[in-house]
């Protein structure tokens, strides 16, 4: 995980992360980022659930492109808040979005082209306050946001970028497709013949993928279909703990800067009662040809 | 509230659900009068049946497990642009007497006193679904004579036709459901006006707690308890008071 932040996310990257909203969001990944003190980057999403208000907290994000930031299950996210507020620890530019309209601009740095209009937005001050937003013609033009790196979480991937997710995608093949690169971790690491099995299950296109982490548990809290369920208390004791800069501080000193790596943090975790244990395993498609 | 909600979705419609009390509401509605309804989760979910497990989000794995369409979120909305989805459910943090929703920036968008999360798939909804009802908590300081951002638009500055002008596809807000009452609007849109007060409260106590001078209907009545199906079925899908307990 060190290395593949290390190498392809540098100070100033726009980086697209928690694309699939709630489920799979790559704590474990943003965490690194943390530990490395990137700085002065843009985050891109549709919904972060507490990971943008994090690394907003963290000092690590000059500009957020998103449609909403906060702790979906407690509400406000209050390091966002401060950040926009007082400034504190940097103020921070926002680029507000609805969630179709993030689509939309993700979908036209895929296409590229330079926007796509929408019905979406119109009769909203998003439009007055988000310079990459216009109307014409009773339409709204969204311009392409094109992330330098997409880092999504996975259930599965082979070593050489074949990546396979389920449950619900939010904007994870917008995003995959519009970025320069995709940084994956994933819960299992598995042989090609388990990817290539079911190719219409893959991602995005091998060559877009960068580098592949395995990394069991990199969403926690957030939940992964078949693997772990949603913390909820994790997300509530972050909404308490955060809402004094003192309390974020200690927060992140025991739970990021405190912590070698995802595997020293899942020791701290009550994996057991967050580990699926009921599986239901999909019928396989019959890919035979002759 | 999540009982007044769940009265809102009718048999047949097609809900984008949103977060919060309203997955509550969807679950209770199908299990009372609406058991052909359909919910559609901007995440990229369309199920029928409610979960059979405790969702903090609509993302959660239950949520997932016998969905009827597991997929992108471009493809949710799709169905939200081409308005075939009946009714949204908008959560607010203000409102204001035309129904426009701020979920966004408290003050000077670039210097705000508070910074709210944003819109999420509020705008999206209150653009285009066909009706949208918002949940909220009463407090004069979230019910204001005009928002000063609008996130999420109902019927604009009131004046007729407002969202026709602006070319907005969906029909607009019908009801503002609170912790005290409920408001609705006119057939036509425009202002909102009281129709019932929760049981316990008074349209005194509403109108005080309004910060503009609300319109009361003259068939102002008590809205309905909830009744024993409604309350068996919010314990079913909220059974340790996560969303409905007194905490929150």
């Amino acid at each position: 995980m060190a290395e593949a932040i290390e190498r392809f996310v540098p100070d100033g990257a726009t980086v697209a992360m928690g694309v699939a909203l709630e489920p799979l969001i790559p704590f474990a990944a943003g965490h690194e980022l943390i530990r490395r003190r990137r700085r002065d980057l843009e985050l891109v999403g549709p919904i972060s659930d507490m990971l943008f208000d994090q690394l907003i907290g963290a000092g690590c994000v000059s500009r957020v492109t998103a449609a909403w930031v906060g702790n979906v299950s407690e509400g406000l996210g209050h390091c966002y808040r401060r950040a926009c507020e007082a400034g504190v620890p940097r103020a921070i530019e926002v680029h507000d979005h609805s969630n179709f309209s993030i689509s939309l601009a993700l979908w036209a740095a895929a296409w590229n082209v330079p926007s796509l209009p929408t019905r979406t937005l119109l009769g909203s001050d998003i439009v007055r306050t988000n310079p990459n937003l216009s109307v014409r013609d009773s339409l709204v033009e969204v311009k392409a946001v094109r992330p330098d790196v997409a880092i999504v979480h996975v259930q599965r991937a082979d070593e050489l970028g074949r990546v396979h997710a389920w449950g619900p995608l939010g904007v994870t093949e917008e995003a995959g497709l519009a970025a320069d690169r995709v940084i994956v971790t994933c819960e299992e690491l598995v042989d090609a013949s388990v990817t290539l099995s079911d190719p219409n299950r893959i991602l995005f296109p091998e060559t877009k993928v960068v580098a592949v982490v395995h990394e069991p548990g990199g969403a926690h809290p957030s939940p992964v279909q078949g693997h772990f369920k949603r913390d909820h208390s994790f997300y509530r004791d972050y909404g308490e703990r955060s809402r004094t800069e003192e309390g974020f501080r200690a927060w992140l000193d025991e739970w990021v800067l405190g912590v070698q790596d995802r595997a020293a943090y899942m020791r701290r975790i009550d994996v057991q009662s967050l580990r699926i244990a009921t599986h239901r395993p999909s019928v396989p498609a019959d890919f035979g040809y002759e | 509230m999540v009982a007044i909600a769940s009265r809102e979705i009718r048999d047949g419609d097609l809900v984008f659900v949103g977060m919060r009390l309203p997955i509550l509401a969807y679950a209770v509605a199908r299990n009372s009068h609406a058991p052909s309804a359909r919910g559609l989760f901007e995440v990229g979910l369309m199920r029928d049946q409610p979960a059979s497990g405790f969702l903090g989000t609509m993302g959660d794995p239950p949520n997932v497990a016998g969905a009827l369409w597991a997929t992108r979120m471009s493809n949710a909305m799709a169905l939200l642009a081409q308005g075939s989805v009946d009714l949204g459910f908008i959560g607010g943090a203000e409102v204001d007497r035309f129904g426009n929703l701020n979920t966004s920036y408290v003050g000077d968008p670039s210097r705000p006193k508070v910074k709210l999360p944003g819109s999420g798939g509020g705008a999206d909804i209150a653009i285009l679904s066909r009706r949208w009802v918002t949940l909220m908590s009463h407090e004069r300081r979230r019910l204001v004579e005009r928002v000063s951002f609008i996130t999420s638009p109902g019927y604009g500055d009131g004046t007729p036709a407002w969202r026709k002008r602006n070319g907005l596809l969906g029909g607009g807000p019908v009801a503002i459901i609170t912790t005290l009452c409920v408001l609705r609007f006119p057939e036509t849109g425009g202002e909102a006006f009281l129709d019932s007060v929760h049981p316990g409260h008074t349209v005194d106590e509403v109108l005080a707690e309004t910060g503009w001078p609300l319109q009361v209907s003259d068939a102002v009545s008590e809205t309905s308890a909830p009744t024993k199906a409604e309350l068996t079925a919010i314990r079913q899908f909220d059974p340790d008071g996560f969303w409905t307990g007194a905490s929150r």
